[in-house]
C-alpha cells in the first residue's frame, strides 16, 4: 500500500519538472514540496550559516525551513506552492539572491 | 433593496471558522471566510487537491461525515450568496476601520505578493494552531518533520518522506499521526511518547464524560496493533542522527521526574522522525488588534468574544482541544456574532448544546495538557551545538551564554543578543525552546503582522484608493 493506492487516487495526467536541470515527475495538484518528496528528494536548501541541508519541517507554511527557487524566485516555500509544469526548482544556497 | 444584512469576515476556514460561518450566516448575517488554503477545511480536514483524483480521502480521516455535512452547507450557503469563500488569501493583518467595522488585509494566491482587502462589521479568529517542537541533537536534519507536518504532507500530497519513521513526542496528535503513516505503506519503527498513559487513570472523571474519545483512543490502539508499532511509554527521543539526512534516532527511557534513564539508550535506525510536543495557537492578529491574551491562547467570555468590541474568536486560537470542542465553540461564536450584529435577543439557549459539549471537551483537554507534558528535563539532552532557532542559527550554547554571561532574564533579550527568533518565522518555532533554556515562561511573542509582507504592499497599505 502506497498513499495513493490508500485513497484509490486516479490524478490527472502527470508532468516533468526541473530540479537542477534534472527531470523529475511532478502530479497535478501536488505542491513542489510534495512532488520532491515524491521523487525521493528531502533536502532542496543549504542553510546562510554552516550550509546545512534542509528541506520541510512544519509542512504548513509556518517555518520557512523549506525554501527553494522556484523558475528563479528564491525563498518560494515548498510546502505551500503548487508545482505547475515546465517549473524549473533550484537548489536554495543560503539567501538564494547570491546567483 | 432592503437595508444590508450585517456583514462578517471569518478568518480561518478549519472546523471553527465553518461552523462560526454556517451559524452566523443561518441567522442573518452576511459572512465573508477568508482562508489561506485552496480548500475549506482547514489542517484537520486537509484533503488532497481535485488533481489527484483521490476517490476515498476518508481513508486519511476521522469523523468523515461531519465534514461532508460542513463541505455540503458551505456549498450551499455560496451558492445562496450570503457566504463568500475567499480561498488562497493570507491574512497578515487586521486593523479598525475609522469610523467602524474593521479591514482585513490579505496577500492573494501562494506567491503573496499581490494584496487584497475586505471591509466588514465586525471579524471573527478561527487562525488555528500549528506544533510545538523541542530541540535536541540532530532535530534540523532532512527526514526530521513536524508530526504535524509528515501527516499535512500525506493527507494533502499524498507523499511520504520515507520507508521507516519513528513517530515521538508527547500528545494525542502522535496517534492519528502513526496509525495514518502506517496505513500509508511506511513501517513505524516506534511511538515514542513521553508521557505515561497511565496517568489517564488517575483522571476518571474527565475521561468518563468523554466516552466517545476513550473509543476513540481504543480504536488507534487497536490500529498500532495491527500494524505492529511498538509503542515506547515515558520514552524519549535523545538525538537524531545522519550526515546529510536522518538514519537513525536514540530513544531513551525517562524516570518519574522526566529525566533520561542512564544507561537506557538505544539507536533505532530510521529515515524519517516525526515529532511533536503539543500545539500552540495563532495569536497573532488577535494581538495586534488589542485583544487580551490569557496565558498563550486568546482570552474570550460565554460568547467567544474577545475584549475588543466587534471580535470574537473561535477553536484552537483560543485554546488547543481538537476539532469537536473548535466545531462547538465556532457554533456559538457565530450564533453570538449573528445576534449582536444584526440587534436580536441573545438566547444562549439556542446553544445550549454546544455550550455543553465545549465545557465537556475543555475539561477532556484540561486533563490530557497534564499528562502529555514535555519531559521535566528536556534542557539537559540538549547539547550546546545543538542549533535551537532552525532560521538563524542560534544554537543553545549562544542562548545559554546570553543568559549565564551576559544576563539575559528573558526571552526578548536573549533574540536581540543572539538574534534567536529575528529569522523567517519570527520565532514561531524557537520561542518554546529558548524560554525553557532560558529558564523563563513562555509569553506571547508580540507580532505586528501575521507573515512576510512585500514592501511595495505594505507601503500602499494606508491608501484609501487600496479597496
Amino acid at each position: 500500500m502506497n498513499p495513493l493506492e490508500l485513497v484509490g487516487a486516479e490524478p490527472g495526467p502527470g508532468f516533468t519538472v526541473t530540479l537542477d536541470g534534472r527531470e523529475i515527475a511532478a502530479l497535478p495538484g501536488q505542491t513542489v514540496a510534495a512532488a520532491l518528496w515524491a521523487a525521493g528528494v528531502t533536502s532542496w536548501r543549504a542553510t546562510r550559516g554552516a550550509g546545512r541541508p534542509r528541506g520541510v519541517f512544519c509542512g504548513i507554511g509556518v517555518c520557512f525551513d523549506c525554501l527553494v527557487t522556484v523558475n528563479d524566485r528564491p525563498n518560494q516555500r515548498a510546502c505551500l506552492v503548487p508545482v505547475r509544469a515546465g517549473d524549473t526548482i533550484r537548489m536554495q544556497e543560503g539567501t538564494g539572491h547570491g546567483d | 433593496m432592503a437595508t444590508e444584512r450585517p456583514h462578517l469576515a471569518v478568518i480561518g476556514a478549519g472546523p471553527a471558522g465553518l461552523a462560526a460561518s454556517l451559524a452566523a450566516a443561518a441567522h442573518g448575517v452576511r459572512v465573508t471566510l477568508i482562508d489561506s488554503a485552496a480548500g475549506a477545511g482547514g489542517q484537520f480536514y486537509r484533503r488532497p487537491p481535485a488533481g489527484l483524483g483521490a476517490r476515498r480521502p476518508e481513508a486519511l480521516h476521522h469523523q468523515w461525515r461531519t465534514w461532508r455535512r460542513l463541505e455540503d452547507a458551505l456549498a450551499a450557503r455560496v451558492e445562496a450568496g450570503t457566504i463568500r469563500h475567499l480561498a488562497d488569501h493570507h491574512v497578515w493583518c487586521v486593523v479598525p476601520a475609522v469610523p467602524v467595522g474593521f479591514v482585513v488585509h490579505a496577500l492573494l494566491g501562494p506567491l503573496q505578493e499581490e494584496p487584497v482587502t475586505v471591509r466588514a462589521d465586525a471579524v471573527l479568529l478561527a487562525t488555528g494552531g500549528y506544533e510545538k517542537v523541542l530541540p535536541f541533537p540532530g532535530w534540523t536534519l532532512p527526514g526530521v518533520v513536524t508530526a504535524g507536518g509528515a501527516q499535512a504532507m500525506l493527507k494533502g500530497g499524498l507523499v511520504v518522506p520515507g520507508q521507516r519513521v519513528v513517530v515521538a513526542g508527547t500528545g494525542p496528535l502522535l496517534l492519528p499521526v502513526a496509525t495514518g503513516l502506517a496505513a500509508a505503506g511506511v513501517e513505524v519503527a516506534a511511538l515514542v511518547e513521553s508521557a505515561d498513559p497511565k496517568a489517564f487513570l488517575r483522571r476518571p472523571v474527565a475521561l468518563a464524560a468523554q466516552p466517545g474519545k476513550l473509543a476513540e483512543g481504543v480504536r488507534y490502539g487497536a490500529q498500532l496493533l495491527r500494524h505492529h508499532v511498538k509503542l515506547l511509554p515515558r520514552h524519549t527521543v535523545v538525538a537524531a542522527h545522519g550526515e546529510e539526512r536522518l538514519d537513525a534516532v536514540t530513544v531513551a527511557a525517562l524516570d518519574t521526574h522526566g529525566r533520561v534513564r542512564p544507561g537506557t539508550e538505544r539507536r533505532v535506525p530510521c529515515d524519517t522522525l516525526a515529532v511533536g510536543h503539543g500545539m500552540l495557537a495563532h495569536i497573532d492578529l488577535a494581538e495586534s488588534l488589542g485583544c487580551r491574551i490569557d496565558g498563550l491562547n486568546v482570552a474570550v467570555d460565554e460568547e467567544q468574544r474577545t475584549d475588543v468590541p466587534g471580535v470574537w474568536a473561535a477553536g484552537e486560537t483560543t485554546g488547543i482541544g481538537g476539532a469537536a470542542l473548535s466545531l462547538a465553540e465556532g457554533h456559538i461564536a457565530g450564533r453570538s456574532a449573528a445576534a449582536r450584529l444584526t440587534g436580536t435577543r441573545l438566547d444562549p439557549r439556542a446553544w445550549a448544546r454546544a455550550a455543553r459539549s465545549r465545557r465537556r471537551a475543555r475539561e477532556f483537554f484540561a486533563a490530557l495538557d497534564t499528562v502529555h507534558v514535555p519531559p521535566a528535563h528536556w534542557t539537559e539532552q540538549v547539547t550546546d551545538d545543538t542549533v535551537v532557532c532552525r532560521c538563524e542559527e542560534v544554537t543553545a550554547g549562544a542562548v545559554r551564554n546570553a543568559v549565564d554571561e551576559l544576563g539575559a532574564g528573558d526571552v526578548r533579550t536573549v533574540k536581540l543578543l543572539t538574534r534567536a527568533g529575528m529569522g523567517w518565522c519570527q520565532g514561531r518555532m524557537c520561542e518554546p525552546a529558548v524560554a525553557g533554556l532560558a529558564g523563563c515562561e513562555q509569553t506571547p511573542a508580540r507580532r505586528l503582522l501575521a507573515r512576510p509582507v512585500p514592501l511595495g504592499v505594505l507601503a500602499r497599505a494606508g491608501d484609501p484608493d487600496d479597496d
